[in-house]
């Protein structure tokens, strides 16, 4: 069941001029979320904005082996996020949550492949976590734009997760998108037992999952859709995705998704 | 202090309905919500058949408000019956059904199907959804296509019938008047109105219907002008929205004239906002010393007064 928290601004830490980091102090929310679940965000109360907007949780903060609450990794695009980034020590920010259907996990000998692009690095901090503690082998595949715009990859690394980085101005790791180092690796997996998991920009959902599917992978893609309320209630957020019967028809990424199979989506 | 009221034959607990559209079919809330402390469920908007509605993207903020172009996503009165219907009955909401049609039959069969299943408590009669173009608003915005959809339906159901009304017409009173006389229980006032928002960058429109129906705080003032003015002209009562996101704002309609009220667009940001809304009437009444909210329906007071020093 979702609860909505006041919850106080922690901390803010701006990691370049657009991407931020906040954490909110909502236990509730961050003890009761699992990879993959998001939280609907508003902060201010005013009319502009309105509506609130999701964030999947991107860490869960424990201090002492308590939880203490969340935070939210953010690239400042539109109101909320350019009130996000603004946002100082002691503020509050409206959080409803958790969310929508988690990823599923896999354990070993499976391994894990996580594809993020850009902040469709979000989920995968606690995803890498919990697949860590089952003992998974776990790679993040993560591409920017430019090597400025990779962020917590010692994070990653201290984890156990293996890195494979791309940027689009070759600045670190291959040059080009995601899907160079994504292929090459998938090439070269031979029987391995892989389920490749994706969140970014839907281009690079689609050819994610369509690599997976071409290399007889399952996938999981985390999508993000335009979304108003994150309950069911509105119908906004649709996704179409395919029928038994050849034909397709939309879900509602609030609670069919935001996690899909990526073999069941109809890219549109 | 007594917070219900009657919209018709119907009794609601209080005021508050949640608005079709805006609460999917209400077992979505289930977890959050006690479905049976809402005056009434409103269901999304149902047609005899599936419907899949509009692609992406469906809504767009606007400042203090959004417009929606869903296109009735739906799925159908009778996987409504067999699918969700159990569950709200279990959860004891009372279910106001909200229904659709291309044609005057399909109201009148929606309303035979609907009047037969158990756990159905009125009927809100879809004459007034901008985003679709078959049917629906073509009724509403004439006041012989309301009168006959209303009259057509009545004759076929026990069930109180409730058009809801679309602002998009030159006097919303006239058709208020015109389902008042066609035999309407009530009237529901004011769907979306008709409305469009441009990306100037790539010069096209943002949703993909192109136009949608504006709804939220940005519309309140229109809408309870437009309560206020139906008031005047019929007698039955009027169930009042638009913006409604406080129990201030709810009052507003109530004062104006409106016996029950329904909040839509204040439930994408607040899903716990129906406990608050509560709580402030009860508070509203606590401190004028009104023992039933049904005192307040259009208790409006546009008398002239004299200077009165208030002291602060």
């Amino acid at each position: 069941m979702p609860v909505d928290v006041e919850a106080r601004v922690i901390s803010n830490t701006r990691l370049s001029p657009d991407y931020n980091v906040i954490a909110l102090a909502a236990p509730e929310i961050a003890d009761a979320a699992a990879p993959g679940q998001f939280v609907m965000v508003k902060p201010g109360r005013g009319g502009d904005p309105l509506l609130r907007r999701p964030f999947s949780v991107f860490e869960v903060l424990r201090v002492n082996g308590r939880v203490e609450g969340l935070t939210l990794l953010s690239k400042r695009i539109g109101i909320t996020t350019s009130m996000l980034f603004d946002a100082v020590e002691g503020d509050t920010v409206s959080c409803l949550g958790p969310l929508g259907k988690p990823f599923e996990l896999v354990d070993p000998p499976a391994q894990a492949w996580m594809v993020a692009g850009g902040v469709g690095l979000a989920p995968f901090a606690t995803l890498g976590e919990a697949l860590a503690a089952r003992g998974t082998p776990t790679t993040l595949f993560y591409g920017a734009r430019s090597g400025k715009e990779l962020f917590y990859l010692d994070w990653f690394a201290s984890r156990g997760i293996t890195l494979k980085l791309a940027t689009e101005d070759g600045t670190h790791g291959d040059r080009g998108r995601i899907t160079v180092p994504l292929e090459r690796e998938l090439q070269q997996a031979g029987s391995a037992d892989v389920t490749v998991y994706a969140c970014g920009p839907e281009p690079m959902l689609e050819a994610v999952a369509h690599l997976a599917e071409r290399h007889g992978r399952p996938s999981q893609v985390s999508v993000e859709r335009v979304m108003g309320c994150g309950m069911g209630g509105c119908y906004s957020c649709v996704i179409p995705v395919k029928d038994a019967g050849g034909g397709q028809h939309y879900v509602r990424s609030c609670i069919g998704g935001p996690v899909f199979k990526g073999a069941e989506l109809v890219w549109d | 202090m007594d917070l219900s009221v009657a919209i018709g034959s119907l009794r609601l607990r209080n005021p508050l309905m949640a608005a079709s559209g805006c609460f999917g079919y209400g077992v979505e809330y289930a977890d959050a919500v006690d479905l049976a402390s809402i005056g009434a469920v409103v269901s999304k908007g149902l047609f005899v058949k599936e419907r899949s509605g509009h692609p992406p993207q469906r809504i767009v903020e606007t400042p203090s408000g959004m417009l929606n172009a869903i296109g009735l996503q739906g799925i159908g009165v009778h996987r409504y019956i067999k699918e969700k219907l159990p569950e709200l009955r279990r959860l004891g909401a009372t279910n106001v059904i909200n229904i659709c049609g291309s044609t005057l039959d399909e109201y009148v069969e929606l309303a035979r199907i609907l009047s037969d299943a158990e756990g159905v408590h009125a009927l809100e009669l879809n004459i007034s959804c901008p985003n679709i173009k078959e049917g629906g608003i073509t009724f509403g915005c004439s006041l012989h296509g309301t009168f006959d959809v209303v009259a057509a339906v009545k004759k076929v159901t026990h069930l109180p019938v409730i058009p809801k009304l679309t602002p998009n017409v030159t006097d919303v009173a006239s058709i208020a008047k015109a389902a008042e006389e066609a035999g309407a229980d009530a009237v529901s006032l004011v769907n979306t109105f008709l409305a469009m928002a441009i990306d100037v960058e790539t010069r096209r429109p943002k949703l993909s219907n192109i136009v949608g129906g504006l709804s939220g705080p940005a519309i309140r003032p229109i809408a309870v002008r437009m309560v206020y003015e139906c008031r005047r002209a019929v007698k039955i009562p009027i169930i009042g929205m638009g913006g409604i996101a406080t129990a201030t704002d709810a009052l507003e309609f109530i004062i104006a004239g409106a016996t029950a009220v329904q909040v839509g667009t204040a439930n994408f940001v607040d899903p716990f906002i129906w406990s608050k809304l509560l709580d402030g009437m009860g508070d509203y009444l606590r401190r004028h010393g009104v023992a039933r909210v049904a005192d307040l329906v259009g208790s409006i007071d546009t008398s002239t007064r004299d200077k009165q020093w208030i002291s602060s």
